[in-house]
């Protein structure tokens, strides 16, 4: 095989890929892959969405998890397989849509196809003898055809033929389909790309968040091409969250009184009252804020064997949504000890459950109520090394097991609280629940091409809508001199596309421009939809 | 907004009048279906080419009177008036299922069709209204489009769509009945109205679209037997594409607007969450139902299978997905 072969054999190869990739067919196959392909994302635990469920679900299946995994099913979107599929269907949708578009634009501008010699050959057909001239005939076809694209010509035997076209849009509205759903499968990797999306949790007792850079948040999810130097600048402060609960105990209401301000209001340190709500949020610039979650916030109080006090408020995560159960841990380090290793044998964990409305069930704690109506800590008192300086990272929530497990953390004391009551541990510290804080946990969203998906969106479902609705038709008229005055009129319709509903308006057209008395010979002169029984229905 | 009690329950009892009326609609049909024997001689002529790439091309159905009676007596067959009734009574029983949603949304004070009950309900309202709609535009259909037998009762179809009716009205009322409750602060938003509303219309016209396509399925499957009691096979594929050519911008428009709710709600407008992924596969199916009906060798059953397949996804979404998988619409709540 000489080298010009071989060259030659590459690109008829790859002609016919191209050729294969952009056909109606693969299109459809690739279409049904990624409806496949993203089951499994709907079905199993996601990283993404649910990282905790994920290894919930790894726990249970020991076996088949690993292999999931490896595959990329608990990231399917973010896999490399997904992405395969939707940039196979975007090349197969570029090679349908460019030479579509090319040939649109040329039909535009041919008249419409010459009369077919046989017209009852096609679906639509009538005929009938009128007693009218050519001229007459074809002016009233004209006027009968308004709207449709016509050619007028003449035949070499005296008859005059009218050739009519309609519903050009329809190819118009499937372009514009198929373009949008591009642009808009671009917007939304852009937003992907250069977005990003961080949550935070802050007390609802004038506690400030300033947007300043990915440390502020509690977890920051940011796009690949975004190093987080250069977040809009603004700060909220959460005044105050007020819940309204029926007397089921379901939520009605949501609503975080903050101020904010803006990025223009960070010097003159102006701040504008909002009310941020579940639905509602507030939107600085193209950066948006979230009112996505609520909590309670213990407060304790520890005084010292050596007259020291400290106090701490920390978020306790709700463990049961519909009652506010909530469970964590506060911390604390004794102070003013200098010295490392005695300070790990002093330090202090407050561990348990928090209930807003508290009922016991023998001397377990649970909660009746999601709001704050009669709240009660049942606590756990640890003391010894919590292990923070261990390197490993903890969790706000708990405390680190293997440090009670190793003995060197130790629990002194365990009693149910009220507000303002305390215990006293063996060393004399005083332990007081102060009372409680609510938090409200926030979320800040970013993606400057979410209105260009929006934008797309409607091109979309408007090209969907005129696709769908318009149909392109032709329709023929062919009218040859009989006798002295009279002549013969003969109609065939085609529908280029999907048939339905066309024989009616054809049916119409032909009763306006064939007399009925004379509607044909027979029969079989006037029924135009022989083969669609079920034409009309709808 | 409070719950007014009494209108709520006056809307339960008008849900289970329908749904009785509703079962003794579909029996009446079932009856028609029936007495409704046609020969099988007929049936040579019903089942039409597809797949060929062209306009099938058929003679018009064999003129089988109804019921075999022949003698061209003007008397309407027994079957003719079991079947008119039982449309009749499929009528009535519209009305007072819509009273039943408009008393359940007088008594809460919005669009009642908030939780997995009312969607339920709300879609299979849609899906027989649409149903009476399709039966009325047949009956009106201007003479000259149909076969002089007049076009194949699509009428006789009636059981069929009832029963699908009447399984998931069973099941709203029992498994997924809930009591009318305020929204909670998550669904407090005008776009509730939009985004539900369309998913219910959208879903309820597939529905019918379904077993349009899986009674086509039935009547091509080589059973002569179902086929000749079936209206001729090109009217069902034609009833299946044109609702789903309806239904599909509406659904579009719920996933837009679903997406324009969750940007206000959830922080993103898309978020792979399963219901919106669930959404988004069935759109993918539905598109690909409508691009096997313009592909040579894809249509006829195999675009009928596609057909199915869209729905058993829909009913997939709204059922396994809001019950089984926890996801961020879960609290629609059973
Ligand atoms: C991209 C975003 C969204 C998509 C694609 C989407 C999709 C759907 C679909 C397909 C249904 C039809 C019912 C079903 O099959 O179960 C539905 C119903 C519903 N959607 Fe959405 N949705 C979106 C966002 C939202 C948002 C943000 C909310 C409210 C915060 C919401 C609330 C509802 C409710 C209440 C129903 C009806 C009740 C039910 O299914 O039980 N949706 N949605």
């Amino acid at each position: 095989m000489t080298r010009a072969h071989s060259l030659t054999a590459v690109t008829a190869a790859l002609r016919n890929t191209w050729r294969g990739l952009t056909s109606m067919r693969t299109a459809l196959v690739l279409l049904f892959l990624l409806a496949l392909g993203a089951l499994p994302g709907a079905l199993l635990p996601q990283y993404s969405l649910n990282p905790q469920r994920v290894r919930t679900y790894q726990a249970q299946h020991p076996t088949l998890a690993p292999i999931l995994d490896r595959l990329g099913f608990f990231e399917v979107f973010a896999s490399p397989w997904f992405a395969a599929i939707y940039l196979l269907l975007f090349v197969s949708l570029v090679g349908c849509v460019v030479p579509r578009s090319v040939e649109y634009a040329r039909q535009l501008r041919r008249t419409p196809v010459a009369t077919p010699r046989n017209l009852d050959r096609l679906p639509h057909h009538a005929r009938a003898r009128c007693d009218a001239a050519t001229e007459q005939v074809l002016t009233a076809t004209r006027r009968a055809l308004r709207g449709w694209r016509i050619a007028e010509r003449a035949e070499p035997d005296g008859a005059r033929t009218l050739s009519a076209e309609r519903g050009y849009l329809r190819e118009a509205g499937n372009l514009v389909f198929h373009i949008a759903l591009l642009g808009l499968l671009v917007s939304f990797a852009i937003g992907k790309l250069v977005g990003y999306e961080g949550q935070v949790i802050v007390l609802a007792n004038g506690s400030q968040f300033c947007n300043s850079g990915p440390l502020a948040y509690d977890s920051f999810r940011p796009g690949q091409d975004v190093d987080g130097t250069a977040l809009t600048p603004f700060c909220v402060r959460v005044e105050k969250f007020t819940p309204t609960y029926l007397s089921t105990g379901q939520a009605k209401q949501f609503r975080a009184t903050i101020a904010y301000q803006g990025p223009n209001d960070l010097s003159s340190g102006t701040w504008h009252p909002y009310q941020l709500e579940v639905n509602n949020p507030l939107r600085i610039g193209g950066t948006r804020m979230y009112l996505i979650g609520h909590g309670y916030a213990p407060r304790f109080t520890v005084t010292f064997p050596d007259g020291q006090q400290r106090s701490g408020v920390v978020q306790w995560r709700p463990v049961d949504n519909a009652t506010l159960l909530s469970e964590g841990t506060t911390k604390f380090d004794p102070p003013g000890m200098t010295d490392a290793a005695l300070r790990r044998t002093r330090q202090l964990a407050i561990t348990g459950l928090f209930a807003p409305t508290a009922v016991f069930r023998g001397s377990l704690l649970s909660s009746a109520f999601p709001d704050l109506l009669d709240p009660a800590v049942a606590i756990e008192v640890f003391q010894g090394d919590l292990g923070n300086s261990s390197g490993r990272s903890q969790s706000i929530f708990s405390i680190d097991q293997s440090m009670v497990d190793s003995g060197r953390l130790k629990e002194v004391a365990r009693q149910d609280l009220r507000p303002g009551e305390q215990l006293t541990l063996p060393d004399r510290t005083v332990v007081r629940f102060d009372g409680v804080t609510r938090f409200v946990s926030l979320q800040v969203s970013y993606d400057p091409a979410q209105h260009w998906a929006l934008g797309f969106a409607v091109l979309v479902l408007g090209g969907l809508g005129l696709s769908l609705a318009v149909k392109r038709r032709r329709l023929w008229v062919r009218v040859t001199p009989a006798g002295p005055a009279g002549t013969v009129v003969e109609l065939g319709g085609l529908a280029r596309t999907e048939a339905a509903g066309y024989g009616e308006e054809f049916d119409r057209i032909a009763a306006e421009l064939l007399p009925p008395e004379q509607a044909g010979e027979g029969e079989e002169g006037r029924v135009s939809d022989a083969d669609q029984p079920g034409a009309g229905v709808l | 907004m409070p719950i007014n009690p009494v209108l709520a329950s006056y809307s339960d009892l008008a849900y289970g009048t329908a749904l009785v009326l509703y079962l003794f609609a579909m029996v009446l049909h079932a009856g028609e279906y029936a007495a409704g024997r046609v020969p099988v001689t007929a049936a040579g002529g019903r089942i039409t080419a597809q797949g060929t790439g062209s306009v099938a091309t058929l003679p018009p159905p064999t003129n089988v009177t109804e019921g075999g009676v022949t003698d061209g007596a003007p008397s309407r067959s027994k079957a003719e008036r079991i079947g008119r009734s039982a449309v009749a009574l499929t009528g009535l029983a519209v009305l007072v299922h819509a009273s039943s949603l408009a008393l359940r949304g007088a008594a809460i004070g919005r669009v009642p069709w908030a939780n997995m009950y009312e969607f339920t309900s709300a879609v299979c309202f849609v899906a027989v209204a649409g149903w009476l709609v399709v039966l009325y535009r047949q009956r009106n259909a201007p003479e000259g489009s149909a076969s002089p037998a007049g076009p194949a009762p699509l009428r006789r179809l009636g059981v069929f769509v009832l029963l699908p009716i009447v399984v998931l009205m069973f099941l709203g009322g029992t498994v997924l009945y809930a009591q009318a409750t305020p929204l909670i602060p998550a669904l407090s938003s005008y776009w509730i109205t939009i985004h539900v509303s369309a998913a219910a219309t959208a879903t309820g016209i597939l529905l019918v679209s379904g077993v349009a396509s899986v009674l086509y399925l039935l009547g091509t499957g080589g059973s002569t037997r179902i086929a000749a009691r079936l209206p001729a096979s090109t009217s069902l594929d034609r009833l299946a594409y044109r609702t789903a050519v309806l239904a599909l911008p509406i659904w579009t428009f719920a996933i837009i607007t679903g997406a324009i709710w969750a940007e206000a709600a959830w922080g993103r407008y898309w978020g792979w969450d399963p219901k919106e992924t669930c959404a988004l596969v069935a759109w993918v199916v539905y598109a690909g139902y409508l691009h096997a009906r313009a592909t040579a060798g894809w249509r006829g059953p195999r675009a009928a299978w596609i057909n199915v397949g869209g729905f058993g996804m829909m009913l997939f979404n709204l059922f396994f997905v809001n019950i089984v998988v926890a996801g961020l619409h879960s609290y629609a709540g059973i």
